[in-house]
């Protein structure tokens, strides 16, 4: 068993960064997530393994440095909240067109606008509906405990090298800012340069000594070579809808009504899910792990199996909702239920919403 | 007189120069006269004489040289408009061996990009950054830019550059002088053999500083023409630029080893 | 097992800390543990609130309108937290500064004279642990000797020569609850 410790989201993921073997950070201050940073710089990570952490001058220059340490081959990853990640999207768009595997970190927060510094599900559209310009994905991985800020923090390197994409991992004020028991992984050692030059034959880190020389862009002024490289995004984009769909589902086997929720909302609907049950209803829950890829075969099946109706549990005006609805294509009622501008509703109001939307209407 | 036949003049005793290999074979896609192509190839031929071919990495911007890594012949990178600086930030900091530039035009460097300019150049970034003014967006049509002269008509100046509507042109070359984390900072021009060689001088200066690990980031302008955005033939613009840029952007060495220059 | 805690009453009255001290505790006995600061409105103001949970099982949600138990540290919080607590449930407070007493006929009541007594050991940064051996003597959920590590690992390294005063503060609250009405 690794190491067990109480820790904050935000310092439990910082912490993971470390032990994960990355090789950069770069970042630039904001609430809910600046305990990121502020635990890098304290912990002196070039000591412990050799990484760098640099406070940039913006987020601009954050997710730039980003692009620039990561299409060399390096471990390299961001964090930020919601005006921050706003401030990211082009950079982002760059980091997708020119494949770059990189990590990032949105600690939501409530919106739009510089909005304030509670907990919200609001980016959900801007994290798994593109952000930035083109047609491109990120893979989305939404923790809902302190213990997955930290597990998913080697995943979303993992993704992110494996398919050559953008990994973000979508958080929120109250997972970052909570403290809960986590179970530290054992120290990942960093690759050499040796090791990366041999690795990732496609960075730019120097011309291979056989003359091979490596070109990182996301231009091609031809557009017929652009639609061919945009066919090829999307390839990769429905192997990854194919192969990486994560979620979890609780008490669904027997369930009448599903609630889709994710992150902090998802374990708010787990206790009301048990709320739900000591009132005799058959409620299960469907937390999707990765919001893109959405678990919409999962919601397809439990619709074949005969379930009545979902409730799609989000602080935001109702964005996931369109997904589930997309998953079930009008077979039986979907609806919404959320808290916005930084409100985080309760179980009991996830209760009521349940009986009054779906089971009573 | 004998005559001399074309077997004659490509003797290898003959040869007098020769295009690096760091130049790729792909025709240069600058208008003829512009000084883009002449600097491409000083930075190429530098890279090669300090034998640094398998350990650079370019940053490339977006403006006309949005292209470049199609033709320096080293790893390159394709930066967004403007950030180049953040992105070899990123690359020298994980790769400290490394030889990182970056190559930029003035709206990419001095307008959009000037957070990251400066701040890099205020870190003291151990890269080199090359800084094409012509005075004007090439790329997208001869709009003005921050280095645009007083009175000069640009396509967003049709009238000339009006001082109390649009400010005074930016010499952003002097202000970065100013920060502690720049060692060396030099304005040169490509519009004659002789300038070109002591441009190249500079160039190699800048390279060899990163090289040495000498504290700070080198930093070399270089005045330019754009005769297509000027709309002047290359001779009356080379012409154009010494009766006018000049004057306000003086070539010469502003700051050498970390101490600025006195004139 | 499942215990949801309100902590509440005035920032600097050590009321995150104690929370993180509980919580640690509970780690150190094998449980799962949620600590969570209070968000929102009531943040302002000078008041701070932070809800534990501490379980057998995974923990769900970490935010709450109930409680089994509310320990109560001034009166803005006795007005906020009381009708909170689950009937048959658990209100802890410090009669010091409370002007309004609890009034549910339904839970549990108990008092600790925490500031008094901290006061009187000549410590008032101690008042926390106080009230949290309070807490333990009524519901023992996790025993002393796992409070010990848990603050041990909680207090940055050089504070742990204060380790035995917090030890004696929480014997301290332990022994003077005062129970005002049993359900
Ligand atoms: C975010 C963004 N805004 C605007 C543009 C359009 N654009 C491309 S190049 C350019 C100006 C380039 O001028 P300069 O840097 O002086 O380079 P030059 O072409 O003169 O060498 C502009 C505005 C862009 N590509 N990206
Ligand atoms: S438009 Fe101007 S800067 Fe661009 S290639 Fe032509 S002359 Fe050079
Ligand atoms: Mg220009």
């Amino acid at each position: 068993m690794g190491e067990l410790r109480l820790m904050k989201g935000n310092e439990a993921l910082a912490e993971a960064a470390i032990r994960a073997g990355v090789d950069g950070y770069f970042g630039y201050p904001i609430t809910p997530q600046s305990e990121v940073i502020e635990y890098l710089t304290a912990e002196k990570p070039y000591e412990r393994t050799g990484m760098v952490v640099l406070q940039a001058e913006s987020e601009v220059a954050s997710i730039n440095m980003l692009y620039g340490a990561g299409a060399t081959g390096k471990k390299v990853m961001t964090s930020s909240s919601s005006p921050g990640i706003s401030l990211m999207q082009e950079g982002i768009s760059y980091i997708a067109g020119a494949e770059i595997p990189v990590v990032l970190v949105n600690v939501v927060r409530g919106g739009p606008g510089l909005g304030d510094i509670q907990p919200s599900q609001s980016d959900y559209f801007q994290t798994t509906k593109g952000g930035g310009h083109g047609d491109y994905r990120l893979i989305a991985l939404a923790p809902s405990s302190v213990q997955e800020m930290s597990d998913f923090v080697p995943l979303a390197f993992e993704l992110a090298f494996k398919y050559r994409n953008p990994a973000i991992i979508i958080s929120d004020g109250a997972i970052g800012q909570m403290m809960e028991k986590v179970e530290l992984f054992e120290q990942m050692p960093r690759l050499t340069d040796e090791e990366i030059r041999e690795k990732y034959r496609w960075a730019t880190n120097g011309k291979l000594k056989d003359g091979t020389r490596r070109v990182i862009t996301s231009l091609d002024l031809d557009p017929h070579k652009l639609e061919e490289h945009n066919l090829k995004l999307q390839a990769k984009y429905r192997e990854i809808e194919e192969k990486e769909v994560r979620y979890e589902m609780l008490q669904c086997e027997d369930a009448e009504y599903i609630i889709v929720a994710y992150g902090l909302s998802a374990r708010i609907s787990q206790k009301a899910i048990q709320l739900l049950r000591e009132k005799g209803h058959k409620v299960g829950l469907l937390r999707p792990i990765t919001i893109w890829p959405f678990p919409k075969k999962q919601i397809d099946e439990l619709v074949k199996k005969g379930v009545k109706g979902f409730l799609s549990v989000e602080m935001s005006a109702g964005q996931m909702v369109e997904d589930v609805k997309l998953a079930v294509n009008g077979r039986v009622k979907v609806e919404h239920f959320g808290r916005l501008g930084g409100v985080i509703h309760s179980p009991e109001e996830v209760v009521a919403a349940m009986e009054n939307k779906i089971i009573g209407g | 007189m004998a005559d001399i036949n074309i077997q004659d003049i490509i003797k290898p005793e003959n040869l007098v120069y020769k295009k690096t290999r760091l130049m790729t074979d792909k025709t240069l896609s600058y208008c003829p006269g512009c000084g883009h192509g002449t600097t491409h190839r000083l930075i190429m031929e530098v890279v090669e004489e300090l034998g640094m071919e398998y350990e650079t990495i370019g940053v490339a911007p977006v403006g006309c040289s949005v292209l470049a890594y199609e033709f320096m012949n080293v790893d390159m990178q394709e930066a967004a408009h403007g950030r180049a600086p953040a992105v070899a930030t990123g690359i020298k900091r994980l790769w400290p061996d490394k030889l990182v530039f970056t190559y930029q035009g003035d709206g990419d460097l001095a307008a959009i990009g000037t957070g990251e300019t400066i701040h890099a150049c205020n870190r003291g970034e151990n890269i080199v950054i090359v800084f094409i003014n012509n005075g004007i967006y090439g790329m997208t049509g001869g709009q003005m830019a921050p280095t645009t002269l007083v009175g000069m008509k640009t396509s967003t100046t049709p009238y000339g550059r009006d001082v109390e509507m649009m400010g005074n042109p930016l010499k952003i070359t002097e202000l970065v002088a100013q920060l502690p984390g720049t060692y060396y900072v030099t304005r040169q021009a490509v519009h004659t053999p002789s300038a070109v060689r002591k441009a190249k001088r500079a160039i190699k200066k800048a390279f060899e500083n990163q090289l040495n690990k000498k504290p700070g980031l080198s930093f070399v302008e270089v005045v330019s023409n754009c005769n297509s955005g000027w709309k002047m033939s290359p001779v009356d613009a080379n012409n154009w630029m010494e009766e006018n840029m000049f004057p306000f952007y003086n070539l010469g060495d502003i700051k050498v080893d970390g101490k600025l220059v006195t004139k | 097992m499942t215990e949801e805690i309100i902590i509440a009453g005035f920032g600097g009255q050590g009321v995150l800390s104690m929370g993180k001290i509980l919580a640690y505790s509970g780690i150190m006995q094998d449980k799962e543990v949620s600590w969570m600061p209070s968000y929102g409105p009531e943040m302002r103001g000078g008041t701070a609130n932070v809800t534990v949970i501490i379980s057998d099982e995974r923990i769900s949600s970490p935010i709450l309108e109930v409680f089994d138990t509310a320990i109560i540290l001034n009166q803005q919080s006795m007005d906020k937290f009381e009708k909170t607590v689950k009937p048959g449930g658990v209100l802890l407070y410090d009669p010091n500064g409370i002007s309004r007493h609890p009034e549910r006929k339904d839970i549990n009541i108990y008092k600790i004279e925490g500031a008094k007594l901290a006061a009187e050991m000549g410590n008032l940064k101690i008042f926390n642990m106080v009230v949290l051996g309070a807490f333990l003597a009524i519901k023992p959920i996790v025993n002393l000797e796992n409070v010990m590590k848990g603050l041990k690992k909680s207090l940055p390294e050089r504070y742990h020569k204060l380790l035995p005063l917090n030890e004696d503060a929480i014997r301290l609250g332990m022994k003077n609850v005062i129970t005002v009405q049993e359900v």
